[in-house]
């Protein structure tokens, strides 16, 4: 136990060895892997933050019907009264045209527009929830009481939300894409920094070999410079994503000023931030097996 | 310690480099193997040490069949083995006692005991005092004896060395062999090739002469 311990201290220590005898291209190496991970894992965060948006918007959906503005007070009782009944809808809330002016001269930068319009521009409406939220049901309710006298527009709410959610869906995809391409990127980045060690060290290999030294001794400390390489390059990965969060953060903050919102964009949670360290460690010692199980066999002693 | 039976070997596409080639040698001797240059003397170091295998017959060393070892068993036959390679192969971008360390890395040593190792086996060949040296500031003789201590700080039972007094002049080579009778005074098993018939003429030891692959001459040291 004791001599498994000291055995892999001191691979380690011979991989930190060799990173330490090149340090610019380790540095190099560390930052190409960074910048290929940083890709994929900005992207995630971003997403992450978008996603958040998309889940606090209701996505319940909600169906509002616009009376035309011609429509008689009759009309409009008569069809609150048929809508009530319909045993498809789980809740209907009138919202008379005063009030809904009321509530937009209440609300934001656009208040003083309002306050200075002479006439009420704003129809009566009713805001539906149906029971049923598939979206062709939706669809069949709208188009139902589109044709209905009296009403002008039938509008689903709840429609740019899911139209997001969807997007949303496949940019995540788009992601998990890229992220697979820069993978094996990160896999053909270790393999030729390992394969370029193996082949510098050679003549040591080959001495090591003469001299008593096992299959495991030799490929160890390269396993290590793989994981060492890849981990480096999570932590580079890491610094530039959650930099140009920040830089973006102050964007997005001002932007959301002018809206009189606010919002905050949210950094990588720390498990994802140690999914993304885990990743390219496992991705560098992967590289590090390739490289190691082709040149390593080639280097025999005679 | 050591036994040939029957060896013969062939490299790819060559002739026949060692042929018929049978003898045995107990603990605790010292034995030269003499021959013209291409006599097959390196061919016959390297089928000991497993770095190349017979074609037919076959090598015993510590009583393990070399040619049928595994490969993952190799290294283990190595570390038992001292070896002293005609072109010693140090490492000449590491200190004298970093390449006296090297072996000791693979053995299950903590790093002050391999230190200790190393520093005695430095002492061992005189050479303590040049251990932060590059193998390259040292003398021809100085670098061979480095390689001596590399070959000893395992405290291996056999010691194999090819043609250890090569280009040294003779006060050199002098050094060397003393070295090798000190091993084997305290019994170690020690095995020297060598193109120098007159060296091996003056200490009268047993010695293996080769002639084109064949074991010409096994010439016991009583009989000098
Ligand atoms: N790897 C090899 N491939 C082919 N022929 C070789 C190889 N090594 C040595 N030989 C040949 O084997 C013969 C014996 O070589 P060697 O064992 O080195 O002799 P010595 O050490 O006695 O000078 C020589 O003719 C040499 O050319
Ligand atoms: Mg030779």
């Amino acid at each position: 136990m004791i001599a498994w311990f000291r055995q892999h201290g001191r691979a380690l220590a011979a991989a930190v060895a060799k990173v330490r005898a090149q340090p610019m291209t380790s540095a190099l190496s560390a930052l190409v892997i960074g910048i290929a991970l940083a890709l994929p894992a900005g992207g995630y965060a971003l997403l992450s933050n978008l996603s958040g948006i998309a889940q606090r918007t209701s996505i319940e959906p909600q169906l509002s019907l616009f009376m035309s503005t011609e429509a008689k007070a009759a009309e409009t009782e008569a069809l609150g009264k048929r809508l009530r009944a319909d045993p498809r809808l789980a809740a209907v809330r009138f919202v008379p045209r005063n009030e809904a002016l009321a509530a937009l001269r209440r609300t934001g930068a656009l208040a003083e527009v309002f306050a200075a319009l002479e006439h009420n521009p704003l129809p009566d409406a009713f805001v539906l929830r149906p029971r049923d939220a598939a979206p062709d049901a939706l669809d069949a309710l709208a188009g139902e009481y589109r044709r209905l006298p009296g009403i002008a527009h039938a509008q689903i709410d709840s429609d740019w939300a899911r139209r997001l959610a969807a997007l949303i869906r496949l940019a995540r995809s788009g992601i998990f894409l890229l992220g697979a391409l820069l993978g094996i990127g990160l896999v053909a980045v270790t393999f030729n920094t390992i394969r370029m060690q193996i082949l510098t060290q050679r003549e040591e290999i080959e001495v090591a070999k003469l001299l008593g030294a096992t299959d495991g001794f030799i490929r160890r400390p390269f396993f290590y410079l793989g994981v060492v390489q890849g981990l480096a390059g999570s932590v580079v990965a890491l610094s530039i994503v959650s930099l140009s969060l920040a830089v973006l953060d102050r964007a997005v903050q001002s932007l959301a000023a002018t809206y009189d919102a606010s919002f905050q964009l949210s950094h990588l949670a720390p498990a994802d931030a140690a999914a993304v360290a885990a990743l390219a460690g496992f991705l560098g010692w992967l590289g590090a097996c390739l490289s190691v199980s082709i040149y390593l066999r080639q280097i025999e002693p005679s | 310690m050591i036994g040939f039976s029957s060896v013969a070997k062939r490299y790819p596409g060559g002739l026949e480099v060692l042929r018929d080639v049978s003898f045995s040698i107990g603990a605790g001797e010292l034995v030269f193997v003499t021959g013209h240059s291409g006599a097959g003397k390196t061919t016959l170091f390297k089928l000991i040490a497993a770095i190349e295998r017979a074609t037919s017959g076959t090598v015993l060393v510590n009583g393990q069949n070399v040619g049928a070892l595994k490969r993952t068993a190799i290294p283990y036959l190595r570390r038992n083995l001292g070896l002293v390679f005609q072109d010693q192969k140090l490492l000449y971008d590491r200190s004298v006692f970093e390449n006296v360390m090297l072996p000791l890395a693979f053995s299950d040593f903590s790093v002050r005991e391999a230190a200790r190792r190393a520093r005695a086996a430095l002492d061992k060949v005189e050479l303590l005092a040049r251990e932060r040296a590059r193998p390259i500031q040292l003398s021809g003789g100085e670098q061979q004896r480095l390689a001596i201590a590399r070959a000893v700080v395992n405290r291996p039972a056999i010691l194999i060395a090819d043609e250890p007094t090569a280009n040294l002049d003779a006060a050199s080579a002098e050094r060397i062999i003393e070295l090798f009778l000190s091993f084997n005074q305290v019994g170690v098993t020690v095995l020297i090739a060598t193109h120098d018939e007159r060296l091996v003429a003056r200490l009268g030891r047993r010695t293996l002469r080769l002639e084109q692959g064949r074991l010409a001459e096994d010439i016991a040291g009583a009989a000098r």
